[in-house]
């Protein structure tokens, strides 16, 4: 059952790709991501995928290669970091809006600037209402299993989903890591079967319309449609990866959450650092837990609600800021989800925290639960935008 | 529900219209006239068209048909938005532009 | 084939009337002209950068393409059509697909020279199996006729008013055709509306079925923007071939040739003065832009009649 390997996350998705076998990749090179297509341009290289590998002379015609290959009938890929990601940005909106359901890892890193190469979530949030689907993975494997369940949900929604993980701690790392036998891949993933693309001899299509008032509103809200059916459909796939590696997925990961009194809600492999935090703390007796967001897009509002309602406090952790002197984007959804399912005895505070690379220590997570046991003792939240680890 | 086009009215429901605003047809824009954009109207003197077929190529609106037999025929004037080009260009003064009674 | 004008206009025409381009606009005058030149047999893709045509061409649910068509944005048509060419080329690799697809794009010169001109080069890099079409109206009308790098000089634009201080345009427009030539791409042709249309039709054609990127430049006027009646697009065309404002010629594998050799040059104001975009330079005291203009246009003449090799 599986392969034992060790790989680096980056590597890890590349090797789920050749598995796969997609049609095109648009490729561009960008830290920390380019370690990707340059696995799979050795793959090409050597004949081991039958991908059309286009190497391109921006991000931005990357994803338009994409675009144009999706729509053309075929599966498409790509893969990119921080800056490069903000130049496909114009081109991620009309991939949602034409529902082409491209893949694109991305391995995710500040934005400029100052310039930075290092892991924040800054080009992952800056992208969040383009109307891409978004998993994030805690580790390795994590980034392999979704890029495995990618496609699947992408095409039974029409939508592109991008596949997210920490540029560097995880893209990088080498860790122990379990791979699917690719005929198993190849099975669990299908075939592309589009019902309507620009090659079909038989139907002449038109994609990428100027629609005027009268259409435009109606065509948004059949696409924010698919991304509410989308919740299902990434729970559907979850178990259904599960049956076959073991390894079940939902839309968020609840940790020591059942008797949590406090809790955190946190993204990406900082959730790993949060896991042994709460693992030494619960050793202590303390009730505190973790929720870690596996699906961004959709928002799990509904499970974050849930699992949130017997808490006293928490914290919702931002590895980017929003700037708007006020939260970032993770504690802004949370809150939101929290009102919206008439939730609202937890008091909750944000943190920035790890941007630009900045590590994020065991240390720093305790120190989160230890302000939000005050919380909890006083009801007093204090201020709620706050900053982790910031040299005062 | 079909997503033909002709089914995309302006009051076509959110569920029912083509995801993308994407057309799985070709040519949908031929039943749109915008023949009545136009002022001046050409009038072609078949006693003096020498079939030439110069006005034909240069019609920004497909709208000067040309047969099997390789004749031009009437103006299609459901298209036509009376520039002008084809008049000018005639080398037999065939076509005249006059002001479109409609 | 020997090009006979009947024939040609009995294929039918893969673009269909319902569009909303201005009365006399030259653009969709290019566009049929060039999918006319398709063999009737082959399939194809037609790609449009964000332009006038495209919002004229496919405002939903009316689509004036009766080949599958793709608009993506303004300034990445080029790399668009490579992600389709790569689709097919892995399509027909597979064996998902037997019959001939041809792909052919079309942009603005805004959308060409100055936004897409990254992704065009580097899609010509990349070899892709195309036909990139520059309706070139030398400014960006669809935003109401601002400069582009395709401007010609003193041209009056909204944005490069002829003011009392500054007489429109400064620069000199930029020659694009040459700079695609120097991408080493098999066949580039610069071309426009002319008599029978056999100049554009041939070169449609040879672009089409040319392996590798091939790069049509066709001046393809604007009654709005250049200010002229719109019945007088074949004299503004004829005007800018017979002054050299626009020589018609091709490069075949690098090898210049040229197309059309004006019995007698004539002076540039023959073309200038058609236009209302130029009107200025016909002030008393403005003499000395024609004869700038003029001198411009002839030195851009003897560089290509040398690199013609006459």
């Amino acid at each position: 059952m599986g392969i034992r390997e060790r790989l680096s996350g980056n590597e890890a998705v590349a090797y789920a790709m050749k598995q796969i076998n997609p049609d095109v990749m648009g490729a561009f090179p960008i830290t920390p991501s380019t370690e990707i297509p340059q696995y799979f341009g050795a793959y090409v290289d050597n004949g081991e995928v039958d991908t059309e590998f286009v190497t391109v002379e921006s991000e931005h015609s990357s994803m338009s290669v994409c675009i144009g290959a999706q729509a053309a009938g075929c599966r498409a890929v790509s893969a990119t970091s921080s800056c490069g990601l903000s130049y496909m940005t114009e081109m991620l909106y009309v991939a949602a809006s034409d529902r082409l359901p491209i893949t694109l890892a991305v391995s995710c890193r500040a934005l400029s600037g100052p310039i930075n190469i290092n892991n924040d979530h800054s080009d992952a949030m800056s992208v969040r209402d383009t109307g891409w689907l978004m998993l994030f993975a805690e580790t390795n494997q994590e980034a392999y299993d979704n890029y495995l369940q990618a496609m699947r949900i992408g095409e039974a929604v029409d939508l592109p989903i991008m596949i997210c993980q920490d540029g560097f701690i995880t893209s990088h790392a080498i860790e122990n890591i379990e791979l699917v036998e690719t005929d198993k891949v190849k099975a669990f993933v299908g075939e592309y079967k589009p019902r309507h693309y620009l090659l079909n001899k038989d139907e002449p299509i038109a994609v990428g319309a100027y629609a005027t008032p009268t259409y435009y509103i109606e065509s948004k809200r059949l696409q924010a449609q698919a991304m509410m059916d989308a919740k299902d459909v990434i729970r559907k796939v979850g178990a259904e990866f599960g049956e076959m590696t073991g390894r079940r997925y939902e839309l968020i990961e609840k940790y020591m959450m059942d008797d949590a009194e406090t809790a955190v809600v946190i993204i990406g492999s900082s959730a790993g650092t949060a896991k042994a935090a709460v693992n030494e703390l619960r050793e202590s007796g303390k009730k505190v837990g973790l929720i870690k967001i596996r699906a961004f897009r959709p928002f799990p509002a509904e499970d974050i609600a849930d699992a949130l309602k017997n808490v006293k406090a928490f914290a919702a952790m931002d590895k980017s800021d929003s700037f708007n002197a006020h939260c970032g984007p993770l504690y802004a959804e949370t809150c939101a989800a929290l009102y919206a399912n008439g939730v609202c005895a937890p008091k909750g505070i944000n943190y920035i925290y790890g941007l630009g690379g900045r590590d994020v220590r065991v240390e720093s997570i305790k120190t989160v639960f230890s302000e939000l046991d005050k919380i909890a003792e006083t009801g007093e939240t204090g201020d709620t935008y706050r900053y982790l680890d910031v040299r005062e | 529900m079909t997503h033909l086009a002709k089914d995309m009215t302006p009051d076509v429901k959110w569920r029912d219209i083509t995801p993308g605003c994407n057309i799985f047809e070709g040519g949908t824009s031929a039943s749109v006239q915008t023949g009545d954009w136009r002022v001046l109207k050409p009038v072609i003197d078949w006693d003096k068209c020498r079939q030439c077929l110069l006005c034909a190529p240069v019609c920004p609106d497909m709208s000067i048909p040309v047969g099997k037999d390789g004749k031009r025929g009437e103006f299609d004037y459901f298209y036509c938005k009376g520039c002008g080009v084809c008049a000018n260009v005639c080398p037999f003064d065939a076509i005249t532009m006059v002001k479109d009674e409609k | 084939m020997a090009y006979n004008l009947k024939e040609n206009l009995m294929k039918e025409d893969r673009f269909s009337g319902g569009h909303r381009m201005c009365a006399g606009c030259g653009s969709p005058i290019a566009v049929r002209t060039v999918l006319r030149a398709l063999d009737p047999e082959d399939k194809a893709v037609v790609c449009s950068a964000t332009s006038c045509l495209e919002v004229s061409t496919f405002m939903y649910p009316y689509n004036a393409w009766k080949d599958s068509f793709i608009h993506n944005a303004f300034e990445n048509a080029a790399a668009t059509i490579s992600g389709v060419e790569a689709a097919y080329n892995l399509m027909k690799k597979k064996g998902k697909i037997d019959e001939t697809w041809k792909f052919i794009t079309f942009g603005g010169d805004g959308g060409t020279y100055d936004i897409g001109f990254q992704s065009l080069s580097g899609a010509f890099e990349r070899g892709h199996d195309f036909v990139y079409v520059c309706y070139d109206n030398e400014a960006y009308m669809n935003t109401g006729i601002q400069r582009s790098s395709s401007t010609p000089h003193f041209a009056d634009t909204t944005t490069t008013p002829a003011g009392t201080v500054i007489p429109g345009k400064l620069q000199q427009k930029k020659n694009l055709t040459r700079i695609m030539v120097a991408h080493g791409s098999p066949y580039v042709a610069q071309t426009t509306f002319i008599g029978n249309f056999r100049d554009i039709t041939e070169k449609a054609h040879k672009a089409i079925y040319t392996k590798g990127p091939c790069f049509l430049n066709v001046m393809a006027p604007c009654p709005r923007g250049w200010r002229y009646p719109t019945e007088k697009l074949m004299e503004v065309t004829k005007a800018a071939v017979e002054t050299c404002v626009w020589p018609l010629y091709e490069v075949i594998e690098g090898k210049y040739v040229l197309n059309y050799m004006p019995k007698n040059k004539l002076p540039v104001e023959e073309y200038l003065r058609l236009q209302g975009r130029f009107a200025h330079m016909f002030k008393p005291g403005n003499e000395w832009m024609i004869e700038q203009v003029q001198q411009e246009v002839d030195k851009n003449w003897e560089d290509l009649l040398k690199l013609c090799n006459m």
